[in-house]
């Protein structure tokens, strides 16, 4: 093997150090800042107080009821998917929505669930009577996990892919009937999918700010939510890179929690 | 294997209409000569001919291709380079650690990104407007590129270069003859996605472009906040036809090359 310098490095390395650890080590050192431009920590103890906190768990628990409402679709939803005839052109079609900007599918709600919408003209017709749908928690749910579905059914479907089917066969001339199948052979073989799903639905989750301002009309507010507001409205740029911090340390334990790991059983 | 039952069909039909009921709600009132989204009086072609009668939105809509452009080709320059270097490094760890951070900037949340540029670029002194958002589309979409080729190189054949080499090829002839004639899919891959990445991205980009400067996104995204206008649904149906052909060029690409699995995900 020849022993030549791999000058391709050069370019790749300077992007890297630019544009991945420089970012982080400013969001890191600005979150030392006040709005003065004084040194401080005052950022971090703003952070453990009740409002801040209250965010925090709020935007967490958002976050988990989006992940758990898109995998409790997107789990049938994949598993029937891989059993269906052209299962390839079928998977394109639920992935192709998600290339639609996310903008124009939050607009598209903004019409649905709007006072005259079509949602409203659905809860006439049934008697119920027409609801404020628009700005409130549940529209600011279901717009999420609508735009979410797509991203939880592809690794899961990936994952089902995978899947040996003499497994299946197996359990079944063992006597086990289709659910037993199900909780101990299929999901936990699939588990390494939901988990990627999850992340990639939880994480972003914590950080939307665009449909909490167009659907949730600021009744919610995420984490992204706060970030944006420190940096583009407010401009404290501190206490927005404070929020920050947490933000991807949040990530980095949801990465290590949900990570391609052996299972230890 | 077993046949699907009619339930769960349905099922999958139900999922599908929620998919598409909002595209297709959108383009439905696109030709509603109402103006709202609600009551549909008559056809109209109204809404498209303010679109394109509107300057302003035809000089945002050409600020999104060129930025995207130029953003997917140096971002796929500099991902090939990448996938290069990285399939070049011998020593594991080192392999990782790079790896890991190109991955960085695929996983972390866009407020991030767009936080972290702003400060970046606040801070060297870039101003705000066509430059800055070309670069951070430049920076994110590179490790789109790096994942797309590299798998390409991986399963190129290192005797190829090895041979190549004894028969007294140049370094850059066995780049321009051998390496990338042989990654040629996965840089169109690569390239797709990154335009996709570009032309979809609101967050980071509402971050760093400044007063004068708006893509797409952005514009929609203060149009919607003032309320409707059918003016956004008139363009998004146009959107959407566009990114129809882009998405089917991208999957007839994936197919010749044979790799379904090749679709990514946006964020």
């Amino acid at each position: 093997m020849s022993k030549t310098k791999n000058i391709y490095l050069i370019p790749y390395v300077f992007w890297i150090v630019l544009f991945v650890v420089a970012p982080i080590l400013l969001i890191v050192y600005y979150s030392f800042f006040d709005i003065e431009g004084h040194l401080t920590i005052a950022n971090y103890e703003k952070f453990f107080t009740p409002v801040y906190l209250k965010m925090t768990l709020s935007s967490f628990w958002y976050a988990f009821l989006i992940t758990a409402f898109t995998l409790l679709i997107s789990y049938p939803a994949a598993y029937i998917l891989t059993k269906t005839k052209h299962k390839q052109l079928w998977l394109l079609l639920i992935i192709l929505p998600s290339w639609i900007n996310l903008l124009l599918k939050a607009y598209a709600f903004i019409g649905i669930f709007g006072t005259y919408g079509t949602a409203n003209a659905l809860l006439e017709v049934l008697g119920i009577g027409s609801k404020q749908i628009l700005f409130t928690d549940f529209s600011f749910i279901f717009v999420s996990v609508y735009i979410f579905i797509p991203f939880m059914i592809l690794p899961i479907f990936n994952a089902l892919e995978e899947l040996n089917p003499s497994l299946i066969s197996a359990s079944r001339d063992l006597g086990a009937n289709s659910w037993t199948t199900f909780k101990r052979v299929i999901f936990p073989l699939t588990l390494d999918g939901v988990k990627s799903g999850c992340q990639a639905v939880f994480i972003p989750a914590l950080s939307l700010f665009m449909i909490t301002r167009l659907i949730a009309g600021n009744r919610v507010i995420t984490l992204g939510t706060a970030i944006e507001q420190h940096f583009l409205v407010t401009m404290d740029w501190g206490m927005g890179s404070t929020i920050a911090v947490f933000l991807v340390i949040i990530m980095v334990l949801m990465m290590l929690l949900t990570g391609k790991r052996k299972r230890g059983v | 294997m077993r046949k699907n039952g009619k339930l769960s069909n349905l099922y999958l039909i139900i999922v599908f209409i929620i998919l598409y009921a909002p595209i297709f709600y959108l383009t439905y009132y696109s030709f509603n000569s109402g103006g709202t989204m609600h009551d549909f009086e008559r056809f109209t072609w109204e809404w498209y001919k303010e679109v394109f009668h509107d300057t302003r939105l035809f000089i945002i809509v050409l600020n999104t291709l060129i930025v995207a452009l130029l953003a997917a080709g140096i971002s796929t320059v500099l991902g090939v380079i990448g996938a290069i270097a990285i399939s070049n490094v011998r020593r594991n760890r080192t392999r990782n650690t790079l790896l890991s951070l190109n991955n960085v900037l695929i996983v972390s949340p866009d407020v991030i990104i767009g936080a972290s540029f702003l400060i970046m670029f606040t801070m060297i002194g870039i101003k705000l407007g066509f430059i800055s958002v070309l670069i951070s589309h430049i920076a994110f979409s590179v490790p789109i590129v790096v994942i797309m080729v590299l798998p390409k190189l991986q399963e190129m054949s290192p005797t190829l270069v090895d041979a190549a080499k004894d028969l007294g090829a140049s370094r850059w002839d066995v780049l321009s003859k051998v390496v990338l004639p042989f990654i040629t899919p996965g840089i169109f891959a690569g390239f797709f996605m990154a335009l996709t990445y570009s032309l979809d991205d609101f967050a980071v980009t509402f971050f760093v472009t400044g007063n004068g400067f708006s893509t797409l996104s952005v514009e929609i995204y203060s149009m919607a906040r003032q309320g409707i206008s059918l003016t956004i649904n008139a363009l998004s149906t146009l959107i959407f036809l566009f990114t129809m052909v882009l998405v089917v060029g991208y999957y007839f690409i994936a197919q010749r090359n044979n790799k379904a699995a090749g679709m990514g995900v946006r964020k």
